[in-house]
């Protein structure tokens, strides 16, 4: 990329300063000739010229249009499929879920949505839930929990942080987990089936692990009183969430999964970055090679519908995805490489022009008059 | 002044003088004894005590603008609800002031340590008759001190015996003003014998910081007579700090200790001088600081606009808590807006002070360190007296510089004499008896060897050039300006000292003639004359030479009894005290050896009849005696007595050019340096000397403003210099539009000058002064001339505060630069290395900060921090301040070799070059242009937070992490691309940097921190890497926030006559 000359400078011999009368006696203030302090270290000199810089721009155009196709080309390959089951909409399936909502009510409102796919979906499906106008990243949300609680420290368990306030104890008992984020968790349930041609319907079976962050899962989260599979009496003494229909040793059944370290609650309590985000839900695990993991047809969307959105205006959505080695469908990245591996090229041949036009000139006149 | 004379009365004495008790003795005839309370001779350079050292440093620091800011935003946090803790601003804050006062500290306890030094300095103190070894710090005023020789006086002295016979002492105060010739002292006479039991009184001013001036009275009691007086001048003051020199031992009574003394007098109140560029950094801090508001204030309204939308403000899922609810609606906006520049505080570099100041520290070293510096005749190197100034050094517009000594060697050689009108000059041939031949015209031998003779006498006698004793163990390495004594010498060789080079060069050129000075013993002067007979004169007076006066006389008495006075000095003082009938003779031999740039002196003699004599001395003693007002009337006695002499011949001497003087001015001048040269030599000489050194060249048209130009006899001298003024400047500049090249050197003399500084109607000053300016800036060389030491500084002064207040660089040697000196920007340096570039820290911050502005948008306003706090506080401290610095110390984008042959590029860095708006602009716009990058780039990736290859999600501080890692890379990488000049150290801080940072990532993610809150960036930066996305996002955005970089590198356009040589050294512009 750059011409480069090594001009190592050499020290000059160390000539002894002018021989004393004193000889050794005196004792010379003559600075020490090193090459640090004679500021004469050998030194790399690049230097940056239109002749160095050129290739190295046809260079990175020739490397990033390639990577940015095999990018856009990947990511186009990503099937995706996206659908909003908010009910805001009369003709929405969900739209008396979403008006007949109370915190109160015991009897959960359930909504089925059909969607069809039109190719099917080769290997594992990701299954995401998406928020939108839902500010995770709001810094009274963000700071609102308690990482030692969520470590299982049995202090802050029964001593929330006052960053949990105004979620840190209800009816004089500590939360657990504290906090806006572990009030807010996402509680619908989402249940995906195959319509066959005939009619009969399939469930899919979703998988729950491995949907959070290994060292979220093992390290960062942990079950107050460590292996004691007791989550009940671990829990005693604390309130659930106030938003909360269950309490948190009962999110689930396998033990492995519950309490502070059950996936749904982990991957909730890593805050998005944009008021507008998805989180991972569940993962369809490829069968075998032979059939599609989700093949083309009818589907039918199974909502419990338990979280309101429209107090302020956010969508819920459900998104099915393969994954590639570069993470979900988004043509962004093979879009910028392309455009900068073009711009690039571009701008090396106008350099190669003015090059050409210009710099032989500038050489020719370089020789000192 | 003058009314508090007449007011105060009989206070006056009281008030402006003080009365010593030599050896504290109670005196015969005075009122009773009253030992006054002086203070100590204890000497406090040092700032601080171990008790004040916290508050006043902490408060001295303070003051500075960042520092203060900081302090304001690290006392938000404590107090407000921020988004950011304390420990962000407070951390980088401590880390500032800690070095700073650590640096502090450190000199301060050096300067605790020279104090120590000086004050425990073991010094013999007399007392009731016995030597007694005291601590310097115990001298009381009134003690009596033994000096030996090479020791320094630990106090001011009065000099009452000195271990040489004739009563006098040698002292060089090479630490006082940096004169390092030896200076005679004298004994207060009369003193001689008996210091024991010495009964006397002296009463002398009080101090004052003046080095050259001092007026006091000696009271002497003698039994039953009246007390016999004495005047003290600083002739008799030996000043604390200077060394006795060539001396075995002295003995003086303290009048001035401690903090009194003149040393420290002069060393108190000198400001500090601050450097332009740390002003320039405060402005540009300014603008940031205003880019900061306007974004709180933005962000603020945005918030509330924001919140007013129904279900915004508080959504179920985030609830407010009940002190929150609580809170005034104004109170509320106002903590809102604290927060918001909390979170953006950081655009303003907290570390750059820091860095500029290490820089500059470390930098003086370099000056220290560099062989090219080193002298080997003196064995010292440069030496660096304040590191504020280092960078002003490639700022420099203007060069001043004295002439002798400087540009000259003030080494002093006899070239030829004028005697009587006709020229005589040293022949290398003896063919004759005394090598000293007429060169032209016929000459009566016998009248004119009576002149000739009369001359050399007055050549060995009218100075006060001592002789230096042989046997004297030093001689050979005592290395003293004016010795002749380095070279073992024979015999009949003399070793002189003298205050300057010129007598010593004429007693020498006296004694090639025949008459060899042979020293002045109790009063009396002896000379060989060319018989080998020794002839002596008892000295009568000495008239000291003066500036002001430009001449020395001494009063002398031959064997046979005639009182001769002899007086030599500069024509233009010389020609109206002597019979005009014999100017004319002599003039054209002056006038002619001055151009040929030799230093030329008249010397003239009169005969003084018993009464005059004794007029004369009379006159003098009362003068001397005088305690107010002394110097005007001494000066009032020499004018009387130096009348209506004959003036016998002129000497020209010569003053020969520093080594590669001449190559030095061109370089100058290549350099696009203004260079005056301010002497207060003869206008002839002066000029041939500025032609000798190729300040003016052939080419050069030369524009005259002197006494000479001035004589008109139409016009008044100013409306002359009026006329002159507009003829000249339009002269210049219409010629300098007219031919593109053409150079000017002005000349300008002491009279003129001072007409122009000080006219009759003070109107006319301003006028008088733009006027002059206007001329001089037009003119590549001026030469002022004939300049008295005020007048230089004054002009220092007036082109220092003109427009653009230009820079100015000071260059001198002796006493007479010292005010000159202390006048300019920059003290003396040669060589110049600008720092900068430490300045850039400024872009970085821009685009460290953009981001987090940036995502208030998306987090609804609510001071969100997108970066970790960890990474907010180690952000300018640890990941990129150290390439900055070492960028800035080991930098050199065109090699030494380069540089010194190509004095033209200085003009490249000159006038701020690399810290002006423009660049400033440019990088405030790059830093933009690459914070939005940074940010947008990054929010397009996370438009689908699924990144890694299982499909999980990435958070909110993913997405800081991602930001931040780009930012890092890209200002280090973008230094890298700067640097011209890789050294493995450069290697070493880039390098090692972003390895820190990656290291230091993993690190800090990498445990369960038990200290911290949140464990937010728990495996964040792990787990970054892990995706592939993230990894091409970081690449690309780095890349392309180098793309305008790189590409200004290659598009620049070579610019300016000497810009096709730059360009191929300077492809960096910035």
């Amino acid at each position: 990329m750059m011409a480069s000359s090594y001009s190592a400078k050499e020290e000059d011999g160390h000539h002894s300063g002018p021989a004393g009368l004193g000889g050794a006696a005196i004792r010379t203030r003559k600075p020490d000739n090193t090459a640090f302090k004679q500021q004469r270290l050998p030194a790399w000199q690049p230097i940056l010229t239109a002749g160095t810089v050129l290739p190295a721009f046809f260079i990175i155009g020739l490397i990033f249009i390639p990577i940015g196709i095999g990018l856009y080309v990947t990511s186009n390959n990503i099937k995706e499929f996206e659908i909003d089951y908010t009910g805001t909409d009369m003709s929405s399936p969900c739209f008396n879920c979403s008006q007949s909502f109370s915190w109160n009510s015991t009897t959960p409102c359930k909504c089925v949505l059909f969607f069809s796919l039109d190719q099917p979906f080769e290997s594992n499906v990701f299954m995401y839930y998406g928020l939108s106008n839902f500010y995770q990243n709001h810094r009274r949300y963000v700071k609102s929990r308690d990482d030692s609680q969520l470590n299982g420290d049995q202090r802050s368990l029964k001593e929330p942080s006052k960053e949990c306030e105004p979620y840190r104890t209800n009816e004089n008992k500590p939360i657990a987990p504290c906090g806006a984020i572990a009030n807010s968790m996402f509680n619908d349930t989402l249940d995906l089936f195959y319509i066959d041609p005939n009619g009969t319907k399939t469930q899919i079976l979703l998988i729950k692990k491995g949907i959070a962050w290994w060292t979220d899962k093992h390290v960062k989260f942990r079950n107050p009183g460590g292996s004691n599979p007791n989550l009940t009496a671990a829990f005693i003494e604390t309130a659930k969430p106030v938003n909360w229909h269950k309490p948190v040793y009962e999110l689930d059944i396998d033990s492995e999964n519950n309490g502070f370290i059950n996936e749904d609650f982990i991957v909730w309590m890593r805050t998005a970055a944009l008021p507008t985000f998805r989180k991972l839900y569940r993962i369809i695990q490829k069968k075998n090679n032979m059939t599609p993991t989700l093949p083309r047809g009818s589907y039918s969307l199974e909502v419990t519908y338990n979280y309101p959105v429209r107090s302020f205006e956010g969508r819920k959505r459900m998104i099915l995805s393969t994954i590639s080695w570069m993470g979900g469908k988004n043509p962004f990245l093979g879009i910028a490489y392309i455009t900068v591996g073009s711009i690039c090229f571009f701008l090396g041949v106008v350099l190669l022009f003015i090059h050409h036009k210009y710099g032989n000139r500038n050489n020719s006149s370089d020789v000192p008059s | 002044m003058i009314c508090s004379l007449t007011i105060c009365g009989g206070d006056e004495k009281r008030v402006d003088s003080r009365t010593i008790y030599v050896g504290h003795r109670p005196c015969p005839d005075t009122e009773a004894f009253i030992p006054s309370k002086f203070c100590d001779n204890r000497i406090v350079s040092s700032k601080y005590t171990v008790w004040n050292f916290l508050p006043k440093n902490l408060f001295e620091q303070f003051r500075r603008i960042a520092n203060f800011y900081f302090l304001i935003i690290f006392l938000v946090q404590v107090i407000v609800d921020t988004p950011t803790s304390p420990v962000t601003s407070g951390l980088p804050l401590f880390f500032v002031i800690t070095v700073t006062a650590i640096k502090q500290g450190y000199e301060d306890w050096l300067r605790h340590k020279a104090d120590n030094e000086v004050n425990k300095y073991p010094v013999t103190v007399l007392e009731d008759g016995r030597s007694v070894k005291k601590e310097s710090e115990k001298i009381k005023v009134g003690d009596v001190v033994e000096v030996v020789e090479d020791e320094t006086f630990p106090c001011d002295l009065i000099l009452l015996q000195s271990s040489r016979e004739d009563g006098t002492c040698f002292v060089t105060t090479a630490s006082l003003d940096g004169e390092s010739n030896h200076k005679t002292h004298y004994t207060v006479p009369d003193t001689e014998k008996d210091l024991q039991a010495l009964p006397a009184t002296i009463e002398c001013e009080q101090p004052q910081p003046d080095l050259y001036k001092f007026v006091g009275r000696m009271h002497i009691y003698k039994p039953e007579q009246e007390p016999a007086v004495r005047s003290l001048g600083p002739e008799n003051l030996l000043l604390k700090g200077a060394t006795l020199k060539n001396t075995k031992k002295i003995s003086g009574v303290t009048v001035y200790t401690g903090m009194e003394t003149k040393m420290a007098l002069n060393y108190q109140g000198k400001s500090q001088k601050r450097s332009a560029v740390e002003k320039s950094i405060n402005a540009f801090l300014l603008v940031y600081l205003c880019i900061l508001i306007s974004k709180a204030v933005v962000c603020t309204t945005l918030k509330y606009v924001w919140q007013s939308k129904e279900g915004q403000d508080e959504p179920w899922y985030n609830q407010k808590n009940q002190k929150e609810k609580d809170t005034n609606m104004y109170l509320k906006m106002f903590t809102d807006f604290l927060s918001f520049m909390v979170l953006f505080n950081f655009i303003i570099p907290v570390s750059m002070y820091v860095t500029v100041e290490m820089q500059k520290f470390l930098g003086s070293f370099f000056i220290t360190w560099d062989k090219d510096f080193f002298d080997p005749e003196i064995q010292e190197g440069a030496l660096v007296n304040t590191s504020d100034l280092n960078e002003e050094l490639g700022q420099v517009e203007y060069v001043f510089t004295d002439k002798t000594g400087t540009l000259t060697q003030n080494n002093m050689e006899f070239i030829e004499c004028c005697i009587d009108g006709f020229q005589y000059k040293h022949r290398d041939t003896r063919s004759e008896l005394d090598g000293f031949t007429v060169t032209d015209g016929p000459v009566n031998k016998l009248q004119q060897k009576e002149k000739e003779e009369l001359f050399l006498r007055a050549l060995c006698l009218c100075h006060t050039v001592q002789v230096k004793e042989a046997g004297s163990e030093e001689v050979l390495t005592d290395q003293v300006d004016g010795i002749d004594g380095m070279q073992p010498q024979p015999e009949e060789e003399r070793g002189f000292i003298a205050s300057s080079p010129d007598e010593i060069a004429l007693v020498r050129g006296a004694m090639e003639y025949g008459f060899t000075f042979l020293g002045l013993e109790s009063k009396s002067m002896k000379i060989k004359n060319r018989e080998n007979n020794i002839e002596e004169y008892k000295l009568l007076h000495v008239l000291n030479f003066d500036p002001v006066r430009r001449r020395m006389s001494v009063i002398v008495q031959t064997k046979s009894g005639e009182t001769l006075l002899f007086c030599k000095g500069a024509d233009s003082s010389i020609f109206p005290r002597v019979k005009p009938e014999e100017v004319d003779r002599i003039r054209m031999h002056v006038e002619r050896n001055a151009t040929e740039g030799y230093r030329t002196l008249c010397v003239a003699y009169k005969q003084l009849s018993a009464e005059e004599y004794a007029v004369a001395d009379t006159g003098l003693r009362e003068a001397r005696l005088a305690l107010q007002d002394r110097e005007q009337k001494l000066m009032a006695m020499y004018n009387q007595v130096e009348t209506g002499m004959s003036l016998i011949g002129a000497t020209a001497v010569e003053d020969r050019l520093q080594e590669e003087a001449a190559e030095t001015m061109e370089a100058l001048q290549g350099a696009g340096m203004k260079v005056w040269v301010l002497t207060g030599d003869k206008m002839e000489t002066a000029k041939s000397t500025c032609y000798a050194c190729r300040l003016f060249q052939r080419g050069t048209e030369l524009l005259e403003l002197t006494v000479r130009t001035l004589e008109d006899g139409r016009l008044k001298r100013e409306e002359k210099l009026l006329e002159l003024f507009c003829v000249t400047l339009f002269n210049v500049n219409l010629k300098s539009w007219s031919t593109a090249n053409q150079d000017y050197g002005f000349i300008i003399d002491g009279a003129t000058l001072s007409l122009v500084m000080n006219p009759s109607r003070e109107a006319d000053a301003s006028q008088y002064r733009s006027l002059f300016l206007q001329i001089c800036q037009n003119c590549t060389a001026v030469l002022c001339c004939r300049m008295a030491p005020l007048q230089k500084a004054q002009i220092v002064k007036m082109v220092k505060n003109s427009k653009g207040s230009p820079i100015t660089l000071s260059i001198g040697d002796g006493a007479n630069d010292v005010s000159m000196i202390l006048e300019a920007h920059v003290g003396i340096g040669i060589k110049g290395k600008e720092g900068r570039q430490a300045v850039r820290n400024s872009d970085y911050n821009l685009c460290f900060i953009l981001p987090q502005f940036l995502y208030q948008f998306f987090c609804g306003y609510s001071q969100q921090p997108l970066y970790d706090a960890a990474y907010l506080t180690m952000y300018n401290i640890c990941f990129t301040s150290m390439p900055i610095l070492a960028y800035s110390l080991l930098e050199q984008h065109i090699s030494m070799e380069i540089l010194l042959d190509n004095a033209a590029l200085y003009r490249e860095i000159a006038n701020n070059a690399m810290l002006r708006w423009r660049p400033f602009l440019y990088w405030t716009v790059l830093g933009i242009f690459q914070g939005l990058l940074f940010f947008f780039g990054v929010r397009f990736l996370f438009s689908n937070p699924a990144l890694q290859d299982n499909g999980q999600v990435f958070g909110n501080w993913s997405y800081g992490t991602i930001v931040f890692t780009v930012l890092v890379f890209t200002v280090t990488l973008k230094l890298a691309l700067d640097t011209r000049h890789w050294t493995w150290i450069n290697h070493f801080v880039i390098w090692g940097s972003l390895a820190f940072y990656v290291f230091f990532s993993f690190f800090w993610g990498g445990i369960i921190w038990p200290f911290l809150k949140q464990q937010r960036l728990y495996f964040v930066f792990a787990n970054m890497l892990s995706s592939v996305s993230a990894w091409l996002v970081i690449i690309i955005l780095i890349l392309l926030s180098l793309l305008p970089e790189i590409l200004l590198v290659v598009l620049r356009k070579p610019r300016g006559p000497h810009s096709r040589q730059v360009y191929l050294f300077l492809p960096f512009p910035f």
